[in-house]
């Protein structure tokens, strides 16, 4: 039950105002531009986009400025944020063939066309703390090649021509869209791949990783992972032509996984999929393995009773804002509620003890 | 003409708001002109495809400025749908688009969208390049067996 309390306006003021000044911190210390964090702290802000569900770099390094570096507060503020803006509209599919890739590489095959490029990558770093960033110091320039124009295809696609892994069918129906209508289940692959966009990086990784354990069999190998910019394309009704309307970075990673075969089909691969805003490759990965595994009913696997094959829990679970939400709402005064509880067990320990009393007396 | 407006849209789009800016007040254009929807904020849903190639479904939101205007001497009518929330980059992306379509549009051509288009090449350049760096040679070592 839920009473209007009034009451602490003071007390709050003043803990907001003192907020501000911890987020300030020592004033003798310069302090953080918005343009610092984008531009230095910027997979964090890639973060705060993927799971805020809105592209805006500049949006989400303030933010990060505001709640002091913590990520879910940062991504309750831009889903606020997104609520108040009007939708004008929906884009094209983006089309990540076309990709202008910084990163591409594939774990299945070695000579892949267009070359395996590794990108501004932490991989192969020895993970020891570099004391040189500790001290202001200008950087190495990048080394640079000669680029070529080659295209850069999809690696399933090459399955896909020798028919080894499963069809992905282009089908342009508007997809349903958890924004406007509530998530329901069972839900199409279509409305998993959106709620696992945004979900919580920390939740899909724990996920992805219990598949990997053994909790919903399905190998994967990363067929591919391509980070880099894609166009944005919209059909522009008063113009009756689609035009380009910006440009994003995006992380995609396929997986490919064990077979699946049936009495019409030969054995085949099969394959997971994710796509995440921003340089987010650990997110894509797990997101293409909760992807694989929650698939289990299409592809006729059975249901193991793991987690991760269980829409209803990952999809429900997944979701940070509304988990803290629920999580944190328990800390605000619920003094009305307690005190029924209170009241309550006091009535069942004097019942208790009358009870002890009369027996004694008998 | 679609396929020109297309392209130059799409570039004004794409464009950095400081470039676009700076080269806008260097071509000194000031058309006088009337809105016809004034510079507004809002979201477009970007969708993508599951396996790159199948269905589509909704990937998340992108904050998009359009605006919509017609100039006063020649009546021709401009649109902007820009990424971000600079309404002044929508604004002059919709100037452009309306100069570009009337019989000035020769001098923005050479003053704004040729050095835009060379910048954004170069722009993209420079990261091809330094992808093409992080390129990997693989070579297979003898083997054991082979030896």
């Amino acid at each position: 039950m839920y009473v209007a309390v009034k009451g602490g306006e003071r007390a709050i003021d003043n803990a907001h105002a003192w907020l501000a000044e911890e987020r300030r911190g020592d004033q003798s210390v310069t302090e953080l531009s918005v343009a610092q964090i984008r531009e230095q702290l910027s997979l964090a802000v890639n973060r705060v986009m993927a799971e805020g569900s809105l592209y805006d770099p500049d949006l989400a390094a303030l933010a990060i400025k505001q709640s002091r570096g913590d990520l879910i507060e940062a991504i309750f503020l831009i889903r606020a944020y997104r609520t108040t803006l009007p939708r004008f509209g929906a884009s094209q599919p983006v089309d990540t063939a076309a990709m202008r890739c910084d990163r591409r590489i594939s774990a299945t095959f070695k000579d892949v066309p267009g070359g395996q490029i590794l990108g501004p990558t932490f991989d192969y770093t020895h993970r020891l703390l570099d004391f040189k960033l500790a001290a202001e110091g200008e950087v190495d320039a990048t080394a640079s090649a000669p680029a070529s124009d080659d295209p850069v295809p999809h690696v399933t696609g090459f399955l896909n021509r020798d028919g080894l892994i499963q069809q992905e069918t282009p089908d342009d129906a508007p997809p349903p869209d958890l924004t406007r209508e509530p998530l329901e289940f069972p839900a199409t692959r279509s409305l998993r791949q959106q709620a696992l966009a945004r979900g919580d990086e920390g939740f899909l990784l724990g996920m992805a990783y219990s598949t990997q354990r053994g909790y919903a069999r399905n190998h994967a190998f990363v067929g591919e992972l391509r980070i880099g910019a894609v166009s944005v394309e919209m059909e522009i009704p008063e113009l009756g032509f689609a035009i380009e309307i910006g440009e994003i970075t995006l992380t995609e990673c396929e997986t490919v996984n064990q077979f699946t075969g049936s009495k019409t089909e030969p054995p085949q691969f099969t394959r997971g999929y994710g796509l995440i805003f921003g340089q987010s490759e650990r997110k894509a990965l797990s997101v293409a393995l909760v992807d694989r595994a929650l698939r289990w009913a299409e592809l006729g696997e059975d249901f193991e009773a793991a987690p991760a094959q269980d829409e209803e829990f990952v999809l429900s679970h997944a979701d940070n804002v509304q988990a803290t939400g629920f999580l944190e709402h328990i800390k605000l005064p619920h003094y009305v509620d307690f005190q029924s509880e209170l009241e309550l067990i006091r009535c069942i320990r004097a019942e208790a003890q009358s009870a002890q009393h009369q027996e004694a007396a008998e | 003409m679609t396929k020109e407006r297309q392209t130059w849209m799409g570039l004004l789009a794409r464009a950095p708001e400081d470039r676009l800016k700076a080269l806008w007040a260097e071509t000194g254009m000031t058309p006088a002109f009337s809105w016809l929807r004034a510079p507004e904020v809002g979201g477009v849903m970007l969708r993508g495809r599951t396996g790159g190639t199948g269905a589509a479904f909704n990937l998340g939101e992108m904050t998009v400025t359009r605006c919509a205007l017609r100039l006063t001497d020649c009546g021709s009518v401009g649109h902007a749908y820009v990424q971000g929330r600079d309404k002044s980059k929508a604004e002059i992306a919709a100037l452009a688009d309306a100069i570009l379509q009337s019989a000035n549009a020769a001098v923005l051509q050479d003053k704004l969208l040729t050095p835009l288009q060379a910048e954004e090449v170069s722009r993209r350049t420079s990261r091809a390049g330094k992808a093409a760096a992080t390129k990997v040679d693989f070579f297979t070592l003898v083997r054991g067996e082979d030896a």
